[in-house]
C-alpha cells in the first residue's frame, strides 16, 4: 500500500519535506490548524498559547498522567495566507534543540481533497538528524503512557 | 563494552559518502578506493575504519587483497531511521483528517 504521508529527507541537507494527501477540502484542512480546539485534539497535546496571527505565540505540552512534562514546544506564527499558507517557527525545548523554521502549503487537488506540504528548515544537517531519531526514543514511551491513561480511566 | 559508533555521524561525512556510493557499485581494495581521492591513503583507511565500525561495510578476503563491501543490514538501519518520525506525522494527520471529516458533518 502507498504511504499517505511521505518524508523527503536527503542525507546531508539541513531541510526536511513532509507531505500528505488529506480526504478534504483545503478549508477544512486550514481550519484544523487555525482552530486552538481543533489544532490541540489532532495533535494531542493542551494549548497553553495559542494566539493565531502573525507574530501571534502558540505553545504546547504533553504530560503523563502522573503530571511529568513528556513534551512541549513554543513557537511564533509568521505569515498566515487563508487555504494556502503558515509561517511558522518552532521549538522543542524539551530536547534543547535550536529553533526551526516551517513553511505549510496548503493546496486543494479537488472539492474534496487536498494536499499539505511542510517544509522544516534547521539549523544544521546534524540538528535535523536529531529530531529525526527523537520518535525512537520518545515514541515507545508516550505510546506507554497513552495505555496507562486509557486503562486507568477503564478501571 | 565497546561504543559503537553513531551511523548518523558516520554518513555525514562527504568523503564517508562518496566511499559508500563507491563501494555500492562494486566492492573494492582500499587502494583501489584511495586512488578515487586526493587524500592520503591513511586518510581513506580512517573513513574505512568508522565504516566497518558502523557496520556500514563489511570486509572480504580475496587472495592476498582486502576487499570491502556494502554491508546491506547497516544500511537498512539508515533506510529505517525515519520510519518512527514518519509514522508519528502519519498518526496525527490520519487524526486530523478523521477529527475534520466529524466536524463537517456536523456543521
Amino acid at each position: 500500500m502507498e504511504q499517505k504521508t511521505k518524508i523527503k529527507a536527503e542525507e546531508g541537507k539541513q531541510e526536511l519535506l513532509i507531505t500528505r494527501e488529506f480526504n478534504l477540502p483545503v478549508e477544512s484542512l486550514y481550519k484544523a490548524y487555525k482552530d486552538k480546539e481543533l489544532f490541540a485534539k489532532w495533535m494531542g497535546t493542551n494549548l497553553l498559547d495559542f494566539e493565531f496571527k502573525e507574530y501571534g505565540k502558540y505553545h504546547f505540552e504533553t504530560r503523563s498522567p502522573t503530571g511529568d512534562l513528556m513534551f512541549s514546544g513554543k513557537g511564533a506564527f509568521h505569515s498566515l495566507i487563508p487555504n494556502k499558507m503558515i509561517v511558522r517557527t518552532f521549538e522543542m525545548d524539551v530536547f534543547s534543540l535550536p529553533p526551526q523554521l516551517e513553511f505549510l502549503n496548503f493546496k486543494a487537488i479537488t472539492g474534496e481533497k487536498s494536499i499539505l506540504t511542510m517544509h522544516i528548515i534547521f539549523k544544521s544537517a546534524e540538528i535535523r538528524n536529531e529530531l529525526l531519531k527523537k520518535p525512537f526514543t520518545i515514541g515507545f514511551d508516550l505510546a506507554h503512557h497513552r495505555l496507562e491513561a486509557i486503562m486507568n480511566t477503564n478501571k | 563494552m565497546k561504543l559503537r559508533r553513531d551511523v548518523f555521524q558516520a554518513i555525514a561525512d562527504p568523503t564517508r559518502r562518496t566511499i559508500i556510493s563507491l563501494v555500492a557499485l562494486q566492492a573494492m581494495t582500499p587502494t583501489a578506493l584511495a586512488e578515487n581521492f586526493d587524500y592520503s591513503r591513511q586518510t581513506i583507511s580512517k573513513h574505512i575504519q568508522i565504516l566497518t565500525e558502523c557496520e556500514l561495510l563489511k570486509q572480504e578476503q580475496n587472495g592476498r587483497e582486502i576487499y570491502y563491501h556494502l554491508n546491506s543490514e547497516g544500511m537498512k538501519e539508515i533506510a529505517n531511521f525515519i520510519e518512527p518520525f514518519r509514522k508519528m506525522w502519519d498518526d496525527r494527520f490520519d487524526k486530523l483528517e478523521n477529527l475534520m471529516k466529524d466536524h463537517q458533518s456536523e456543521s
